[in-house]
């Protein structure tokens, strides 16, 4: 048992640094899938991924297969995919709709939409046995909740609601459809699907870490300039995809200006930094329409959050003013799912859209200009610290000067490894809970 | 033993020769210029000439990979890769830089191109449309991957020989999960 083997796992999370093990032990991982994703809410999808009754779309929390599925009547239900009778698993596609009811492709067991029984063929054949006493009906996610269409599911009975538990982070999903005159969002119907041979955190940590972009990503950083540069001089305008390239080599001082933010539960946001407010003709219009909408004020208020990140710990990823959420699926210590998903703002002209677009295909798309050397660093990264060559990993940077206040860790330098600090700090609350 | 080897000759003479893929007017000549240009691009990538690669388009063409095999443009659309020759001139630069840091294994690719057909010539431009199958590996680290799927290419006849006005690559895996991702064109 791992309490055995590991005593402590305390100990093994110091304020300022970590022990290695916490990203390559396999029991340590185990015990992460059962008591953080199995714990908390886990993004299951948006509410425009399934629009009409009997659309479904598959997903896991931690081990647990899941499926969203519509119901009539609107309400979307989180049933396990499992056929109460022998097991199998009753959504055979990753996504669809499916048809009048949720049919077993072994023995024809039928179901509702929202995973009770609706029959079951030969039932003369059960007439005399305990049969009546067996739970008959798919089992779902003990809780459901959405927030501005974004829906998550909980596998515990009981815990903070949704919204508490996002706590300030909902302001990424604020961020996301206050941008849309009509507040509302619509899903791309498209996702990328990339496999990280790390482990989960170090795409969570490196989410929030500012020092990496110019070091990591300098080689497109440079060469988008170079581009941004000849197409200036050729047309006299830089498109604003090449600025979203170049941006990751502004310097390190840039960089340190920006804050950080580290809540409960692990959720922790980067300001912003690439200033994606233009004064061109489509932004112009774009702003006239949000404040024929909202008014002046909250119109500005809305454009003027600054957030470039902001991760729903332990598994979202959400880029508001681009519109874009990646959410991760731990497979093993050392491989992780990311899914890649893009949201078209309602109401809004083309252009905005297709603006953030760029990013979604340039930096998020499986050919990504920037991930390729992100993927590369998590993966030697996992391979460094399967290694007996040290045991720690250093969070130190500016330890001791983030400010506290209540539960919010704030620092006003955004390289300081706070965000990784505060997500640990969740992380063994978490995994020590009720030990 | 003599008779019977004189025979299929004999037939053979009788019929004319099979007409090249006659459907769409393409002739001999045209499948092998064709195809010597498909050839050539995929020779480009193997041996890491990206500027020939590039040269390879018009001066407006794209390199398009769709996300899944309904997908009908580039335009406005999520896309694995859209990329006209700027883009392209950044991919290049990017993995040529020093600091390319997942240039750093060894890597490269070996392609094979078949299935040519010439699909349509269009009688007043001379553009020609192909369609081909692809089987790509690639060597990362100590491993290889393995892809495969399908060209479309869309070409213009210049003074320089036939230029690509559109490629599409419709990958076999396009909706499955990416192991590591693609840094080149496929």
């Amino acid at each position: 048992m791992l309490h055995e083997r590991i005593p402590n796992l305390k100990a093994l999370v110091e304020p300022d640094r970590v022990h290695r093990l916490c990203y390559t032990d396999p029991e340590i991982f185990e015990l992460e899938l059962a008591n953080i994703f199995e714990k908390c809410w886990i993004y299951a999808g948006h509410e425009s991924q399934v629009k009409k009754p009997g659309d479904f779309w598959t997903f896991q929390i931690g081990r647990q297969p899941l499926a969203m599925i519509r119901g009539h009547g609107g309400k979307i239900h989180v049933l396990y995919n499992r056929c109460p009778h022998r097991g199998t698993q009753i959504f055979g596609a990753r996504y669809g709709n499916a048809g009048d009811t949720l049919t077993c492709s072994y023995h024809s067991w039928r179901y509702h939409y929202d995973g009770t029984i609706e029959s079951v063929p030969l039932a003369r054949g059960y007439e005399g046995t305990t049969f009546a006493s067996h739970d008959c009906n798919m089992q779902r996610a003990p809780r459901v909740e959405s927030y501005r269409g974004f829906v998550f599911a909980s596998l515990a009975e009981s815990g903070p609601s949704l919204v508490e538990w996002l706590g300030p982070a909902k302001v990424a999903f604020d961020d996301i459809c206050d941008r849309s005159p009509e507040g509302e969002v619509e899903v791309v119907m498209n996702c990328y699907r990339v496999v990280q041979r790390s482990n989960w955190k170090f795409f969570m940590e490196n989410q929030l870490d500012a020092v990496h972009p110019s070091v990591t990503h300098e080689s497109t950083g440079r060469a988008a300039a170079d581009v941004e540069f000849q197409i200036q001089r050729r047309t006299g305008e830089k498109p604003l995809h090449y600025h979203m390239l170049s941006a990751f080599v502004i310097p390190f001082e840039k960089w340190d200006s920006l804050e950080t933010f580290g809540y409960p539960y692990g959720h922790t946001i980067l300001g912003g930094y690439m200033g994606l407010r233009p004064q061109d003709p489509d932004t112009l219009e774009y702003e006239r329409i949000l404040a024929k909408a909202y008014g002046e004020q909250k119109k500005d208020e809305y454009l003027s959050r600054n957030i470039h990140h902001t991760l729903v710990y332990p598994c979202l990823s959400v880029q508001s003013p681009l519109q874009q959420l990646r959410a991760i699926r731990p497979l093993a210590p050392d491989r992780t799912l990311s899914e890649i998903w893009h949201f078209r703002l309602k109401g809004v002209p083309e252009p905005i859209y297709r603006r953030s677009l760029w990013y979604y295909n340039l930096v998020n798309s499986p050919a990504t200009l920037v991930n390729a050397d992100d993927l590369e660093n998590w993966q030697k990264g996992q391979w460094g610290l399967a290694s007996r060559g040290g045991d720690w990993v250093s969070f130190h940077r500016d330890y001791g000067r983030d400010k506290i206040e209540g539960s919010v860790m704030r620092s006003s330098s955004g390289c300081s490894e706070m965000p990784m600090r505060a997500q640990f700090r969740a992380w063994l609350e978490y995994m020590t809970a009720g030990a | 033993m003599a008779k019977p080897a004189s025979k299929p000759k004999r037939a053979a003479a009788k019929q004319p020769a099979a007409p090249a893929r006659k459907p769409n007017g393409a002739g001999q000549d045209l499948q092998r210029e064709v195809e010597q240009l498909l050839f050539r691009q995929a020779e480009a990538l193997d041996e890491k000439r990206w500027q020939e690669f590039i040269e390879l388009f018009t001066a407006d063409g794209m390199y398009w990979m769709p996300p899944a095999p309904h997908y009908t443009t580039w335009d406005g659309m999520p896309a694995i890769f859209a990329e006209d020759r700027d883009l392209m001139t950044v991919r290049m630069k990017r993995v040529t830089h020093p600091h390319a840091w997942s240039q750093a294994p060894e890597w490269g690719t070996n392609h094979v191109v078949s299935n040519v057909v010439v699909e349509k010539v269009d009688p007043s431009s001379g553009d020609v449309h192909v369609r081909s199958r692809f089987h790509m590996v690639e060597l990362r680290r100590d491993e290889l991957r393995h892809f495969a799927g399908s060209y479309r290419h869309h070409l213009k006849r210049t003074k320089d020989g036939f230029r690509i006005k559109l490629q599409r690559v419709d990958m076999m895996n396009a909706q499955a999960p990416y192991e590591y991702v693609l840094q080149a064109w496929v």
